[in-house]
């Protein structure tokens, strides 16, 4: 008998969370406010479902309620992912050490 | 047009290359380096998307325009924002998560056929239950994070909103929630998702309501949390891997975040999501207030205090963000490092209204991080300190917590500035912090309480040191 595809994403996902909380501990904690803005913009390639619905539609009817719903994603992800990135970046490059600064 | 093989297979180098985004964090020489790799995997998850579905209609321009749209809008803010507002833009983004992945699944509901989930009213039945889940959490983590940013920013009162049956109104809420979820996908019904819709909404407002102001970090944590698992549930649906990954990663992050949170306060998840902490408490305080003495002093008192110290240790906490105080703060102790005065900082993990806050602005304001200490690290120093500077911190440094096994927050951890040869307290007034207990250390010996703007303390003490 055949494995369902859907166990082996679930252990992708299972797999993944050891992964993240291991990963996650040994963020040292001067950092957990770039963790979470990070998180947040890797969060947002949710924008690959948005983009699919997007596309749906045929080219006489590119309007269809399901493509807005995808248009409207497309646009609150992208907010996430340019905003999440650059403010991170912008933290990041914050972080200086001691004999740099003096 | 990519194969579903290779694009599969892009989607997974994308989500390894999320993984390494966040291991770089774990040293700050590290981190952009990390930040670096999940920009790329961001860019290769996208462009592999465009090019598995090879359909470059006229609805590519539209696409392209609402992501420049979202794009320059959230760049905008990226650059704008003060690092002191980095809560509220934190629980901002976490809403918009929330709110695309349900845009998301209603789009898959109503055209499962783009997405290959069957029919509409014949949804592939396990596609149905994740739609439904990712739909369901997703809704919550925006209408929560809404009244998060709105308790943030101040529009609403953070003091909890708490009324009678609140428990049991949350609970059968949550029940419904599954029993339409079971209904949902029996009679694939239209009417049951928007309803299911509905109420995740509502619960997300009513679980967040009952949680105080100070909370905030526990809750922003939370949905943090929540966001990820909302986008792994449509991760399942989408069967993207990606997605999967980094739900499963931020859903886990999230927890962690919680539970540090939680420790530093030294409460269990469910007493801070039960919520109304700050609210009994008051009245209790109130009664045994009595008049006991405080010696004040002014900037120049705190001026020969610290020229004759050897060694400084700082503890901010949230007043000096409120006072934007930072950059005066570092000013001072540039002025003490050059009278050969040892400086440190001292954070406490739960400084702020967010995990890290303190740090990132010690970081702004140039302070460089090696100066920066966690409690574990530094808490010993105190001891062999001569002057402790606390700064917009209140219950963070209440011996109480060691001392009064009644007091609210007895077991939390906290920072031992009692210890210190000299304690110089800058505060405006002797009110409260926001547990609403009165902090012990105004009433040592050798405490010396500063009544001031913090801002303008700083700056008149650099002036006289």
């Amino acid at each position: 008998m055949e494995i369902d595809p859907f166990i082996f994403r679930l252990s992708i996902f299972i797999l993944s969370i050891f992964i993240g909380y291991y990963v996650v501990w040994s963020v040292t904690p001067s950092l957990h406010t770039p963790l979470m803005s990070v998180t947040n913009a890797i969060s947002s390639v949710i924008i690959v479902g948005a983009i699919i619905a997007g596309l749906a539609g045929n080219s006489d009817a590119i309007l269809n309620t399901s493509s807005i719903f995808g248009f409207l994603a497309i646009s609150l992800a992208a907010i996430n992912i340019f905003g999440g990135f650059l403010v991170t970046q912008r933290m990041l490059a914050m972080y200086k050490k001691k004999n740099k600064d003096k | 047009m990519l194969s579903a093989n290779l694009s599969a297979t892009f989607y997974l180098i994308s989500g390894v290359l999320f993984i390494l985004a966040l291991r770089g964090l774990s040293s700050p020489e590290t981190s952009r380096q990390g930040n670096f790799f999940g920009i790329l995997g961001m860019i290769i998850a996208i462009t592999v998307t465009f090019l598995s579905i090879g359909n470059f209609s006229s609805g590519l321009v539209v696409v392209i325009i609402f992501l420049l749209i979202g794009g320059l809008i959230g760049a905008f803010i990226a650059y704008k924002i003060p690092m002191t507002a980095m809560p509220e833009l934190v629980a901002g983004f976490h809403s918009l998560v929330g709110l695309a992945a349900v845009f998301v699944a209603i789009a898959a509901f109503l055209n499962p056929e783009a997405f290959n989930l069957g029919k509409p009213g014949n949804i592939k039945l396990g596609s149905l239950i994740e739609m439904s889940i990712g739909a369901a959490v997703g809704a919550i983590t925006f209408s929560g994070s809404i009244i998060a940013f709105l308790k943030l920013q101040g529009i609403m009162s953070g003091s909890p909103i708490t009324f009678k049956g609140q428990h049991p109104l949350n609970a059968i809420i949550l029940i419904s929630i599954i029993v339409l979820t079971y209904l949902l996908c029996s009679t694939q019904s239209s009417n049951l998702f928007w309803i299911l819709l509905a109420i995740s909404f509502l619960i997300g407002f009513l679980l967040i309501i009952p949680i105080g102001g100070a909370d905030m970090p526990v809750v922003i944590s939370m949905l943090n949390s929540y966001s990820g698992w909302a986008a792994a549930g449509i991760g399942f649906t989408l069967e993207n891997t990606a997605l999967i990954i980094t739900g499963a990663l931020v859903g886990s992050s999230g927890a962690i975040l919680s539970y540090i949170m939680c420790k530093g306060m030294n409460r269990s998840f469910f007493n801070v999501i039960l919520g109304g902490f700050g609210a009994n408490e008051k009245s209790t305080s109130s009664q045994n207030k009595e008049q006991r003495p405080v010696k004040s002093g002014n900037a120049d008192d705190a001026a020969f205090l610290m020229k004759n110290a050897s060694s400084v240790i700082i503890v901010p906490g949230y007043g000096m963000a409120v006072a934007q105080a930072q950059h005066a703060l570092r000013e001072m102790v540039d002025t003490l490092k050059k009278n050969d005065i040892k400086v440190s900082y001292a954070i406490h993990p739960v400084a702020g209204r967010m995990p890290g806050h303190m740090n990132v602005l010690l970081a702004e304001a140039n302070v460089p991080y090696d100066e920066v200490f966690e409690l574990e690290e530094i808490n010993n120093d105190f001891a062999n300190a001569d002057v402790a500077f606390v700064i917009g911190a209140n219950d963070v440094t209440n011996p109480v917590a060691k001392t009064d096994p009644q007091s609210p927050i007895y077991g939390m951890p906290v920072l031992d500035v009692e210890k210190c040869k000299s304690v110089l307290f800058v505060k405006r007034s002797l009110s409260p912090g926001y547990a609403g207990i009165d902090n012990d250390l105004f009433y040592k010996e050798n405490t010396l309480m500063l009544f001031a703007d913090a801002k303008k303390m700083t700056e008149d003490i650099t002036k006289n040191l």
